[in-house]
């Protein structure tokens, strides 16, 4: 008896959450709006501007030395080209070990951890400045 | 032509530590005469950054751009006729910043005739560097050549006296090259009047060399690679049988020629800046004369700094650049083509890789 209504009510929860899910799929998933689009860029473009604040502040290193001293607007970055073999490094590598080589030598600061938000935020500005430019993996 | 080398043993006498140094790159300026012993030579250091970090604390790496552009153009020999250096002595104009600067160009055992640059003059509008350095824009006349001085970094007097609360302010948001909140950079009309009035008084076979730290030439105004009134400045010199104009304020090699007017950017002792085209945002027009240099290479500290030694051979630019991690380049009037060239890459089939930016 026990048994019985145990896979009654196992049976039970797999129809409402199939049901759930179909009705998630049907009335939500590929469905979003211009409010969504507005929404979602202005989530990205917020943090784009941390990033450029981040990029133009002497305050990421410790000799008060900014990105944008050398990188005006992110230029020769090359965001488009990471992955890549970095010549002087040995290895291919991310943007992200790049922007940390600069962090450690010309600013004489700490290198940020690959999901440190000022990461995303300076991964997410450079990649805004290089926006048009087709992804070149590997290029040099 | 003037053969120029740096004297070995005098560099190894002073340098101490000379043992890694295999090369010894100089980049001068020439001025050569149809008789050669008119010809003279100046040279040309540019845009060094001096950055207080607090107190006594500068960054080290700028420091080091301009004491080996100092230590080296002491060493040239023939000596240079005088030493020309092109503005933007400081970062962000303080005392603290031009004095430290100063100090380091006070050890050239030459002349020294200084250039306004914008993160000079935006704090206190070039008062404390007139101090040290004279005049904000000025001539005079050295071997038949007439040399002309100008402070190109004006601008509109609103942005100048009325926008910002604060000097520093001001100075900080004229110092971010891409600094939507900057200004274009312009001459003025005070200053164009005394130049037509000082170039009136100059017979037109007189070669005149002009210093300014911005290009009198319109090559990106995002990044004041731009002077607003360069058309006007250019018009006063096109009657002159032989003009060129030398700016700073870029950091990297440009040149080109408009009319009778030549053009020549030098390097910064301080970091190398990228082409205005490697922005993908960017509408620009960079001089197709222009072969750019090697693309720099951060790993080097002091790659796609350097510079220069002029010669002028009949009261033409020869621009030699002297190049620390790089092939030293010389750019020179070709009166065959009526314009300066680059004596090993102009034709594009001698280009090398390091040359293309994207």
């Amino acid at each position: 008896m026990r048994k019985r209504t145990l896979t009654i009510s196992v049976g039970l929860l797999a129809v409402v959450c199939a049901l759930v899910f179909v009705n998630i799929r049907v009335s939500r998933a590929d469905e979003f709006t211009k409010e969504d689009l507005d929404r979602w860029n202005a989530e990205y473009m917020s943090v784009v501007k941390q990033g450029r604040e981040l990029w133009t502040s002497g305050t990421l290193g410790t000799n008060g030395v900014a990105c944008a001293q050398c990188h005006p607007n992110g230029a020769n970055t090359h965001p488009e080209t990471y992955p890549k073999f970095q010549q002087q490094l040995g290895r291919v590598v991310p943007l992200r070990d790049m922007i940390n080589w600069c962090l450690q030598n010309p600013l004489e600061g700490k290198a940020l951890e690959a999901n440190d938000p000022k990461m995303v935020a300076i991964e997410a500005y450079l990649s805004y400045e290089r926006r048009g430019v087709p992804i070149d993996p590997g290029k040099h | 032509m003037c053969d120029f080398h740096i004297s070995r043993r005098g560099f190894l006498k002073s340098a101490g530590a000379a043992a890694a140094i295999s090369t010894l790159p100089v980049s001068m300026v020439e001025l050569a005469f149809a008789e050669p012993e008119k010809n003279f030579t100046f040279a040309y250091i540019s845009d060094s950054h001096i950055q207080e970090i607090e107190g006594a604390k500068f960054v080290r790496n700028w420091d080091r751009g301009l004491i080996r552009a100092v230590a080296e153009t002491n060493l040239l020999n023939p000596k240079p006729d005088f030493v020309v250096f092109g503005g933007d002595l400081a970062q962000l104009g303080k005392k603290s910043e031009l004095d430290h600067g100063a100090e380091m160009l006070a050890k050239l055992n030459y002349d020294v005739h200084c250039v306004m640059g914008e993160h000079d003059y935006y704090l206190d509008l070039g008062k404390y560097w007139s101090e040290l350095y004279g005049p904000h824009y000025y001539s005079w006349d050295h071997k038949g050549v007439h040399f002309i001085t100008l402070n190109s970094v004006l601008t509109y007097d609103e942005w100048t006296h009325e926008r910002w609360p604060t000097e520093m302010q001001r100075m900080i948001e004229m110092a971010g090259l891409d600094n939507p909140n900057g200004s274009p950079f312009m001459v003025g009309d005070k200053q164009r009047e005394w130049l037509a009035k000082d170039l009136s008084k100059v017979k037109t076979d007189t070669p005149i060399v002009l210093f300014s730290h911005s290009p009198i030439q319109k090559i990106y105004k995002g990044w004041n690679f731009w002077t607003e009134d360069a058309e006007q400045i250019q018009e006063l010199l096109q009657p002159f049988d032989n003009a060129t104009v030398i700016y700073g304020h870029v950091h990297q090699i440009q040149y080109n020629q408009i009319g009778n007017i030549s053009f020549h950017a030098v390097m910064a002792t301080a970091w190398p800046w990228p082409y205005p085209e490697t922005y993908a945002q960017a509408e620009q027009h960079m001089p197709k004369l222009t072969v750019p240099m090697n693309r720099a290479d951060p790993f080097f500290e002091r790659d796609a700094t350097g510079w220069q030694l002029i010669d002028l051979n009949s009261g033409r630019v020869a621009m030699r650049y002297n190049l620390y991690n790089n092939t030293n380049r010389t750019v020179k009037y070709n009166p065959a083509t009526n314009q300066p060239e680059d004596e090993a890459y102009q034709q594009p089939e001698s280009r090398v890789a390091p040359q293309i930016h994207y």
